[in-house]
């Protein structure tokens, strides 16, 4: 039975790229873009008798952006057997080139390659892969080699990107609603009553909005509501959110009102006035909130 | 030029222009070096400098040094960490040999992650 490293290890030899012209002689107008986008000043290049930039030898064979010569052949084959061990992305890690000459403006190149060797599966950093090593052969018009590179690119699978740990936005935590916060990381839902009249309020505020006292303290609640008011939010989505997000005022027995979330239903189970009951929501590490779902049924 | 020269320094700001620039110019049109979601969905942070541009980096930083005269008779390199948008490339070079004209010089260019390229350039000087 053939294995896949013995299909892989059959390419070993051949020829990847049969011979393929360049799609245009060597030219000052794409020598330009070179020596413009890489920066280089050197006078040789766009001078009286202009030669081509010898780090540019492989971009004059690239096959471009919408190549024409759409033929299967055994690099697309080689491709498509790496594809198959899940190997689909590349980069390139070296590269030798070795030049017989100076190319000039006129020069009409070609480009052979020739695999060498396909290594077995290594663990690196972008994932696990296999290193592929070629010889391309350059060769102007009159077959005579103008240069020569050792080629090596890492076919891999890319890893698993590690999964961002999305936050919930932070609660805006100041000195008059620390304790709200604190409770529900204690898992205990209270709420805030001014210490002279006993008014229950919610959100937590210094001053009691009936007698204007500065003195409180709070009580438990007992975790039971009803549905207020809700919405249901679509758009627009925050990664740490799960979509359709049920927002909704609920109304504690106590009488106070707060804004959170519904679990436990979908939007189309909802009805204003349903009794609730709290839940916690342990968002991560730093945070818990109280969420609300329907009271189910009881039992018998 | 002899044995122990030291190259003047190169840096190079890797700029989200420049990896385009010149992927284009060198004919690449992977998505890895323009498209910075398929690049993410390839493995990578950003796109990053295609393999080319190194070499015509490396070029430009020994040919400037040893002057329009000089024929670049090799180019080997090899790649370390990328070249992402907002890195700065940090070209060094010595010399590391002289034969009959032919002049040897180490190369490694840097960027704040580690080593982008170590490789060897060899120019025939007049």
């Amino acid at each position: 039975m053939t294995t896949y490293d013995d299909r892989l290890a059959a390419f070993s030899g051949r020829v990847l790229v049969e011979r393929r012209p360049a799609p245009d002689p060597v030219n000052v107008p794409m020598i330009r873009q070179w020596v413009e986008a890489m920066g280089d000043a050197n006078p040789r290049y766009l001078g009286e008798q202009p030669v081509a930039p010898a780090s540019m030898m492989q971009a004059w064979t690239m096959r471009g952006y919408a190549p024409t010569d759409a033929s299967a052949g055994a690099f697309e084959e080689l491709v498509a057997l790496l594809e198959e061990g899940g190997y689909t992305s590349v980069v390139a890690t070296d590269s030798e080139l070795d030049f017989h000459r100076e190319v000039v403006p006129g020069d009409h190149l070609s480009v052979e390659e020739v695999v060498e060797s396909i290594s077995a599966e290594k663990r690196t950093g972008l994932g696990a892969g296999r290193f592929v090593s070629t010889l391309k052969t350059y060769r102007d018009s009159a077959d005579e080699v103008v240069a020569t590179q050792r080629w090596r690119t890492l076919r891999f699978r890319p890893a698993e990107p590690a999964p961002e740990a999305v936050l919930r936005p932070r609660p805006a935590i100041n000195l008059d609603n620390e304790f709200w916060f604190t409770a529900a990381r204690e898992e205990r839902l209270v709420v805030q009553r001014c210490a002279d009249c006993k008014a229950l309020r919610h959100p937590p505020g210094p001053c009691c909005p009936d007698c204007t006292s500065f003195a409180w303290d709070t009580v438990e609640a007992s975790g039971r509501g009803t549905l207020y008011s809700y919405v249901v939010a679509h758009h627009p989505r925050h990664p740490a959110f799960d979509y359709p997000l049920l927002i909704a005022v609920v109304e504690l027995d106590e009488g106070t009102r707060l804004i959170t979330n519904l679990t436990g239903a979908t939007a189309d189970e909802l009805t204003v006035g349903m009794a609730l009951e709290v839940e916690w929501l342990r968002a991560d590490a730093d945070l818990t909130l109280p969420v609300f779902r329907p009271v189910r049924p009881r039992e018998h | 030029m002899k044995v122990g020269d030291v190259l003047p320094e190169l840096a190079i700001p890797v700029t989200r222009t420049l990896i385009v620039a010149t992927a284009l110019a060198s004919r690449d049109f992977q998505d890895v070096h323009h498209d910075p979601a398929l690049a993410a969905e390839r493995g990578s942070p950003d796109i990053f400098m295609n393999i080319l541009t190194t070499n015509g980096l490396v070029d430009r930083f020994v040919t400037a040094w040893a002057g329009p005269a000089a024929v670049v008779k090799k180019i080997k390199i090899k790649l370390g960490v990328p070249n992402y948008p907002g890195d700065t490339m940090t070209l060094r070079g010595s010399v590391t040999a002289v034969n009959s004209g032919q002049v040897s010089v180490e190369v490694v260019g840097a960027n704040e992650r580690g080593a982008h390229v170590t490789g060897l350039v060899i120019v025939q000087v007049p």
